[in-house]
């Protein structure tokens, strides 16, 4: 017995258990994505960096967008790389790297 | 006037071609006049399920371009007398269905027959939409299994979108769930989602619970619909769901998987 199978066992989780929760968050994401018509992601993306590129010089290699989806919430996750610190200096107004938003 | 019905699932190998081929014999055993027909073109596989597969000289395609009479490439089964087949295209592609083509198919059938059931192709493409665009009902195929239930819930979306019915804006297609491949003693350890569970996700009615068997596999090696075996559990389940889909109430049964005897495992005799 491994020290994992240790801490596991007393819980007895069903996997048919997981199989139904999993299914039942994914389906009420992709049911309402349906409704809403085409997938605004890319085009959010795109506007958030078209605001950002006005105060600060970014490379659009150095984005990452990540999207966590909840049962109860889901957090967009929008990470910027800002060029090294004496690039930044010409721009007073520099923005914080990292946004989160929730929908 | 014929009743359209799609067999469909989204996802591949779920028992969409078996449940079509046992579902149109049930039907048929009934008294109804009830044709088949194979949309999966280039891939078809619905004449070997009911061990036609060497009677077939013309098929859907040339009826459609026109090559052919429907007469002519209908296939009359030689075990029940009001079934028949409407073969698919094997060298064809997939854009030889037209809508306009289907459609005219489908009207010169619906003045003779009582049902006639689509065998939808697995995804998402050409051929699972012409099978489904004119419905009236859909059995929905789904395993108890993440995959699965995720593709029927997209299936059920396209019905109500992209359906004829849900285009001219009637009354939508009617949807009705067939859990294949039920097994309830890895249900009751917990390994394999209940029925309940999938209801309640997929929220259709239940047209019935056909049980892992293997009397289906028995079935499609003889090219005979799994519904001519009627001491299989497997068979017993469609003869029932058949029952529901023409409208009768009947009680919902678990039907377990056939395990060998111990006697038929000392005799060495196969299921």
């Amino acid at each position: 017995m491994t020290l994992f199978s240790f801490f596991r066992r007393p819980r007895q989780v069903h996997s048919a258990d997981m199989a139904k929760e999993r299914l039942q968050i994914l389906l009420a994401h992709e049911r309402s994505d349906r409704s809403s018509g085409p997938d605004y992601l890319p085009l959010l993306q795109k506007e958030i960096l078209e605001v950002i590129k006005k105060y600060v010089q970014i490379d659009s290699e150095k984005v990452g967008v990540k999207l966590e989806r909840g049962a109860e919430m889901s957090t967009l996750e929008v990470n910027i790389e800002l060029p090294a610190a004496q690039a930044a200096k010409r721009n007073q107004a520099a923005q914080p790297a990292r946004h989160a938003f929730a929908r | 006037m014929a009743k359209i019905i799609v067999v469909t699932s989204g996802k591949g190998g779920v028992g969409k071609t078996t449940s079509t081929a046992a579902i149109g014999a049930g039907l048929a055993m009934r008294g109804k006049k009830t044709v088949i027909i194979d949309f999966d073109v280039g891939l078809r596989n619905l004449d070997m399920i009911m061990g036609c597969e060497r009677r077939v000289v013309f098929d859907f395609i040339n009826v459609i371009q026109g090559d052919a009479k429907l007469k002519q490439a209908l296939i009359k089964d030689r075990r029940l007398d009001n079934l028949s087949i409407l073969p698919t295209s094997q060298t064809r592609d997939k854009d030889a269905l037209t809508r306009d083509g289907v459609e005219k198919v489908l009207k010169e059938l619906r003045d003779e027959y009582d049902y006639i059931i689509c065998d939808s192709p697995a995804g998402i493409e050409r051929g699972a939409h012409m099978a489904m665009y004119f419905a009236d009902e859909a059995v929905v195929v789904t395993n108890p299994e993440v995959s699965s239930v995720r593709d029927s819930d997209r299936v059920l979306g396209l019905l109500s979108s992209k359906s004829r019915r849900a285009e001219k804006g009637e009354e939508p297609v009617k949807p009705h769930l067939l859990l294949t491949r039920y097994d309830p003693a890895r249900v009751a350890k917990g390994e394999m989602m209940k029925v309940e569970d999938i209801l309640e996700i997929l929220s259709i009615p239940l047209l019935g619970i056909v049980p892992e068997s293997p009397a289906v596999l028995k079935a499609s090696n003889l090219g005979t619909p799994v519904t001519l075996d009627a001491n299989s559990n497997a068979g017993k389940a469609y003869v029932d769901a058949v029952s529901r889909l023409m409208g009768e109430q009947i009680e919902v049964r678990v039907l377990p998987p056939e395990r060998r005897g111990l006697f038929q495992r000392l005799l060495g005799r196969p299921a």
